[in-house]
């Protein structure tokens, strides 16, 4: 993270937020991404109720996408998946 | 010219419940606590007897009292709390977020030791262990500038370039439980006096939009801000502190104005030949005047400086009023246990640091759990801070006045 960053005199009084949380990507805190193995997936969306970051989309075809820049890799998808169908997997 | 005023026998809590109601904050939310109870017990009459607007929040602890305070601020209330000694303690965490999140609440401190041993008497331990709260600090003589302090505290909470929590500080008991002449604007002139809430602007994620929480232009207020951010909102605290320096004799002078009554950082008096002169807070300084005019009159060149506003620390004014006197006494009403000296005491040696030629000074303990502290103890502070200039060096500088050996 090379980017300059505001001095006091740019941010706003008050420490309110600048920028809003889908601009703040915490897909590269975790150490394990979820991959689901669509041919189990029983598309029942479980996984997108239980996501605690709302990382998980379902798609117009019933199927869950996990959005990896929000992902946190805590792996509650997998523990939650009734048929076991997402494993975590860990990032290179 | 001034207003015309109604003389009013209030005590302390029932001067800042008197000019809270004329100011009627939108809420009001506090727990009870000796010797703050009468400030509940007045401004929740004013609630049910409907002469105030104010949603009076009865919450269950202190930590929810300011915690509402916070909520309301951020919503853009006006929010008003009291509290005293473990009342204040048990709001410690809230106190640095609502100086952190820049919310003007207002907040009279009825002055009490913090137990243990528990003691319900006077003392400034609660507030002084509050001190780098970044809250500013009034501390109060007598009832009638509580009653000034509760009206004009909200235009420095509130002006745009100060935005922080302000305390009012009054001793428990001595002030809180004293019936004195108070002196009182009419409704009209104390709510157009504080007029209403301002608001800057700020660059929020949605865009412009004033500095409140707003369902149509939202803003988050009190995110975690780590190691890249945290600092940076620090300085702006401290560039608050120092508008502040600024802005309260502005808002002084202004009030002067409609009621008559001048007030400053700093009270000075009869310190122009002084030899020897008392530095302190609070309600004791009206003995410590009452024992100058006496040694005066004895031909002892005596005088003293009250410290009205104790946060931001009004160093500079405090340099220029001690600079030239041969021996200085600092009047601490609480400890800081382990330290070389009393808060006050070490604070005003560090603004005198600088100087080529410094006064010789030395640290007068008093009051400690509301131990009475009256004008003979003050005379003997006085004959001990001749004795110092007399010899021209301090000895030990801690003097616990009062206390049995
Ligand atoms: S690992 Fe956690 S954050 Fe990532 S998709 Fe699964 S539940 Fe959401
Ligand atoms: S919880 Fe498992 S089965 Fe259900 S939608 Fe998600 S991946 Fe498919």
């Amino acid at each position: 993270m090379s980017t300059r960053k505001p001095g006091s005199k740019e941010l706003p009084i008050g420490a309110v937020v600048t920028k809003s949380s889908m601009e703040y990507e915490t897909g590269d805190w975790g150490v394990e991404k979820p991959q689901i193995d669509l041919e189990k997936c029983t598309q029942c969306t479980l996984c997108h109720y239980f996501c605690p970051e709302g990382a998980i989309t379902v798609n117009d075809d019933g199927y869950p996408e996990v959005q990896n820049n929000y992902c946190k890799g805590c792996g509650i998808c997998a523990e939650e998946c009734p048929v076991k169908c997402i494993e975590m997997v860990r990032m290179k | 010219m001034s207003a015309k005023q109604i003389l009013m026998g209030l005590n302390g809590d029932e001067s800042v419940a008197y000019a809270t109601k004329q100011v009627n904050p939108d809420i009001v939310a506090a727990y009870p606590i000796t010797p703050q109870t009468i400030i509940v017990e007045k401004y929740s009459e004013y609630v049910a007897d409907g002469e105030v607007d104010s949603e009076f929040v009865a919450v269950e602890s202190e930590h929810s009292a300011l915690s509402s305070c916070v909520g309301a601020s951020a919503a853009g209330a006006r929010a008003f709390t009291a509290t005293a000694a473990n009342g204040l303690a048990l709001m410690w965490e809230i106190t640095f977020i609502a100086s952190g999140l820049r919310l003007p609440i207002v907040m009279a401190i009825v002055n009490r030791s913090v137990g243990g041993p528990i003691n319900i008497h006077n003392d400034h331990s609660d507030s002084m262990g509050a001190r780098d709260s970044g809250w500013i600090q009034i501390h109060c003589e007598n009832s009638q500038e509580v009653y000034d302090a509760s009206i004009t505290a909200w235009r420095m909470a509130e002006h745009p370039d100060v935005l922080l929590p302000v305390m009012v500080c009054l001793d428990g008991f001595t002030l809180s439980h004293t019936m004195e002449n108070v002196l009182t604007l009419p409704d009209k002139v104390v709510s157009d006096f504080v007029g209403e809430r301002e608001f800057i602007t700020v660059e929020g994620h949605m865009g412009e939009t004033e500095l409140r929480l707003n369902p149509e232009v939202p803003l988050t207020f009190g995110p975690v801000d780590l190691q890249d951010y945290y600092f940076e909102h620090k300085l702006h605290q401290i560039e608050a502190m120092k508008q502040a320096f600024k802005v309260i004799p502005e808002i002084d002078a202004e009030y002067a104005k409609v009621s008559g009554r001048s007030y400053d950082l700093l009270h000075p008096y009869r310190m122009e030949d002084a030899e020897v002169a008392l530095l302190g807070l609070g309600s004791t300084m009206g003995t410590v005047r009452h024992t100058v005019d006496q040694l005066r009159d004895e031909g002892v060149k005596a005088g003293l400086v009250k410290m009205r506003v104790f946060r931001p620390f009004p160093s500079s004014e405090l340099v220029d009023a001690l600079k030239d006197i041969p021996a200085v006494g600092v009047l601490d009403k609480s400890l800081s246990l382990g330290a070389p000296g009393g808060p006050l005491y070490e604070e005003t040696k560090a603004a005198l640091y600088h100087l080529p030629k410094k006064p010789l000074i030395a640290n007068y303990i008093h009051g400690l759990g509301g131990r009475d502290t009256g004008p003979q103890l003050i005379r003997g502070v006085f004959e001990s801070l001749l004795e110092i200039k007399d010899k021209g060096e301090v000895g030990d500088p801690m003097n616990y006045v009062g206390a049995r050996p």
